[in-house]
């Protein structure tokens, strides 16, 4: 089927089954790979996509749901020269290991922004993180990223 | 995941009429349990029909009753059933964050998981679950593992929540899957108790001694639940979700609200 899918701004055209899921139609038919597929079963947030700003399981909608809504992935948040304030606590805090997770984790922190503001407690944010999984384990450092990253959003207003 | 005609109705006359227009169909709600039945080939239909573009959500109130439309997603209830305090607390702790983003009321009560948070709210809090075709009371909707009143076809568009004078929902949640081990509804009508249990059974069900006891005023100190209907499973012992029962029930209790 003809579905088409608004992502960081842009239209794109895909020609796939109805049984696409919407990670499958990003990373195999738009090469935007950054959105990552982690544990497939909607445990680990490796797939985290925002749906009209709203944090969703992308191995978990199917491509064709998404039609209609401005789907946000880790690619329109920033760019190399400029990162979005949260990648660039993410690379400050050293929120990252291995680095699979972290675009679901960037895109976890953007939830909880959006759902309890730009002052933060770790406490809060470990809280928060229960949909994600870092197989590293390396959970300090990314929570210290997104209570620093959601203060940075707020002093840019991004 | 097998492939499949995609409907996207816009009426629930076009909605039941494309169910039924040959193969096995599967209504989509929010997809969170039906998606990953795919993916593991439990489910195969040949035809969704997407049930988003039926203006299926919303949360009102009128009279003794809160309605929350069938689509209405966990976190929608989470912040908006204000009128049922339990209730928004049981919806705020369905699965994680983005889960409760998809999820929808509808959909859980129409699949009836055995282990799934809102069975209980609907049977604790006396619910009316609207149709497209009937009206089903609570007490005759669950009917077991994965099994409801709800005929082939048939569409959830609504449930009403009797607000009750006090409830709570205590729950001992599977730490990875996020489903009850054992919660426990508890709601306080000028009526009486009801008390439902969800993730201890085959299916959600009424805990008379213990509503009895809370009718009589003795508290839940000396309620037990026998153990011999319950699950076994590589989670818990059915002595385990016995004994669990208890402290989820004096939890609830002891919170109120």
């Amino acid at each position: 089927m003809q579905i088409t899918l608004s992502i960081n701004g842009q239209n794109h055209g895909v020609d796939a089954p109805a049984a696409t899921l919407l990670v499958e139609a990003l990373r195999d038919h738009l090469g935007l790979t950054g959105t990552h597929i982690g544990c497939d079963t909607s445990q680990c947030g490796a797939c985290h996509v925002l749906l009209d700003g709203v944090a969703v399981k992308a191995c978990t909608v199917l491509a064709a749901q998404a039609q209609g809504q401005a789907i946000t992935t880790i690619e329109g948040l920033g760019t190399q020269q400029a990162l979005h304030p949260m990648q660039q606590a993410f690379r400050d805090a050293h929120g990252l290991q291995c680095g699979f997770c972290t675009p679901g984790m960037v895109m976890a922190g953007l939830e909880i922004v959006r759902r309890h503001g730009t002052q933060l407690t770790p406490e809060l944010v470990a809280h928060e993180l229960e949909g994600n999984l870092c197989r590293c384990t390396g959970y300090m450092n990314i929570i210290k990223a997104i209570v620093a990253g959601a203060a940075a959003m707020e002093q840019s207003h991004a | 995941m097998h492939d499949f005609a995609l409907h996207r109705p816009r009426s629930l006359s076009e909605a039941t009429a494309q169910f039924a227009s040959g193969g096995e169909a599967a209504y989509l709600a929010g997809g969170h349990t039906l998606l990953p039945a795919m993916k593991s080939r439990l489910r195969m239909p040949d035809a969704l029909v997407d049930l988003s573009g039926l203006g299926l959500s919303g949360i009102h109130r009128e009279g003794d009753r809160l309605w929350i439309g069938a689509m209405t997603r966990h976190a929608d209830v989470a912040s908006g059933a204000t009128a049922i305090p339990a209730l928004a607390s049981l919806a705020a702790g369905i699965g994680d964050a983005q889960v409760r983003n998809r999820g929808t009321l509808g959909g859980s009560v129409a699949n009836n998981d055995p282990a799934a948070d809102y069975p209980a709210a609907v049977l604790g809090l006396d619910a009316v679950v609207e149709t497209d075709r009937a009206t089903h009371a609570a007490d005759d909707f669950f009917q077991g593992m994965f099994t409801t009143a709800l005929a082939d076809g048939e569409i959830i568009t609504r449930i009403g929540f009797a607000i009750p004078q006090a409830a709570a929902y205590a729950k001992f949640r599977h730490p990875a899957s996020r489903y009850a081990i054992v919660g426990v509804f508890v709601a306080r009508f000028a009526a009486g108790w009801r008390v439902a249990v969800t993730g201890a059974g085959p299916g959600v069900f009424r805990w008379a001694e213990a509503e009895a006891a809370l009718a009589a005023g003795q508290g839940a100190n000396g309620v037990t639940l026998a153990a011999d209907d319950l699950n076994s499973d590589i989670h818990a012992g059915a002595e385990y979700r016995a004994h669990l029962a208890g402290v989820m029930l004096r939890q609830a209790v002891a919170t109120l609200a």
